[in-house]
C-alpha cells in the first residue's frame, strides 16, 4: 500500500489538516492509501513513498526517496486532489 | 465540543504578524485555555518553523505544541482592520487569525474539520470578515457549527 506523510513544523495541525483532506480524496477516488501525518523532525524517519508538505517546507522535506507533492493553499481541495492524485497514479 | 464562537476579537489592530498572534494569544490565556507560555510558543512556531501555518489566503491558523501550555482545548478567532504580513509567498497578508490550544495529538480532529469547513466556505469567511464587531463574528462563526 502506498504510504502517504503529510509534514508540518509539529506534526499534528497542518498535517493533520492535510490528513483530513486527502483522506476524503483517496475515498472519492477510491485509491488506497495510508496517510500519517509527521513532523519536520520526525519524517526522514518514517519511511513514505509520497511526502505532502506546505510549499514553504520544500527546502525541508527534500533529500529523501519519497515523492514531494507541495501545496500552497492548505485547505484547497482542488488543489490538493490535483497535485496528489497525479503523483499517486503515477506510484501506482 | 468547544465552539468556534467562544473568543473572539473583531477588527482588532495588529501592527506586525507578531501583534496579530500575541492578540489570539491573549484571547486564549484570558479564556483560561492556555498560559502565557503557550502563547509565545506560538510565536516562536512561526519564528522557529516558518510562515506554512497561513493555510489560505488571507487566513493564519497560529498553535503550539500541546506541552507548551495548553489547559483545555479551544479556539480564538482575531479578524484584523489593517492585514499584516506573515513572510508567506502565496496567502500573505493576513486578516484572520484562527489559534487553537489542543490537549493532545489527536484529540481535536472535530476542531481542525470545524477551522477547515469555515475556512473553505466562501460565505462564511466573508461574513467573518466582514463583522463589525465581536457579537457579529460570533455570530457569523456560529452559521458555520451548524452546517
Amino acid at each position: 500500500m502506498i504510504r502517504i506523510a503529510t509534514v508540518c513544523g509539529m506534526g499534528f495541525g497542518t498535517s493533520m489538516m492535510l490528513k483530513l483532506t486527502i483522506q476524503q480524496i483517496l475515498r472519492d477516488e477510491g485509491i488506497d492509501a495510508k496517510v500519517d501525518p509527521v513532523d519536520l523532525g520526525s519524517f526522514k524517519t518514517m519511511p513514505a513513498d509520497v511526502v505532502v508538505a506546505p510549499t514553504d517546507m520544500g527546502a525541508q522535506v527534500s533529500g529523501t526517496p519519497a515523492r514531494v507533492v507541495l501545496i500552497d493553499n492548505l485547505i484547497d481541495k482542488d488543489e490538493i486532489r490535483r497535485k496528489v492524485v497525479a503523483v499517486l497514479r503515477a506510484e501506482g | 465540543m468547544e465552539p468556534l464562537t467562544e473568543h473572539v476579537a473583531a477588527r482588532a489592530d495588529a501592527a506586525d504578524w507578531r501583534a496579530a498572534v500575541r492578540l489570539a494569544g491573549d484571547l486564549l490565556v484570558s479564556a483560561g485555555l492556555a498560559t502565557a507560555e503557550y502563547a509565545g510558543a506560538m510565536e516562536e512556531a512561526r519564528e522557529e518553523l516558518g510562515p506554512y501555518m497561513v493555510i489560505a489566503p488571507g487566513v493564519a491558523m497560529p498553535h503550539a505544541r500541546p506541552e507548551r501550555g495548553v489547559l483545555a482545548p479551544g479556539v480564538a478567532v482575531v479578524t484584523l482592520v489593517t492585514p499584516v504580513a506573515f513572510g508567506h509567498a502565496a496567502n500573505d497578508p493576513v486578516d484572520v487569525v484562527i489559534a487553537f490550544a489542543a490537549e493532545d495529538k489527536s484529540a481535536h480532529l472535530a476542531t481542525l474539520q470545524r477551522i477547515a469547513a469555515l475556512v473553505t466556505d466562501p460565505d462564511a469567511l466573508s461574513a467573518v470578515r466582514g463583522a463589525h464587531d465581536d457579537g457579529e463574528l460570533r455570530a457569523a462563526l456560529a452559521t458555520r457549527r451548524t452546517a
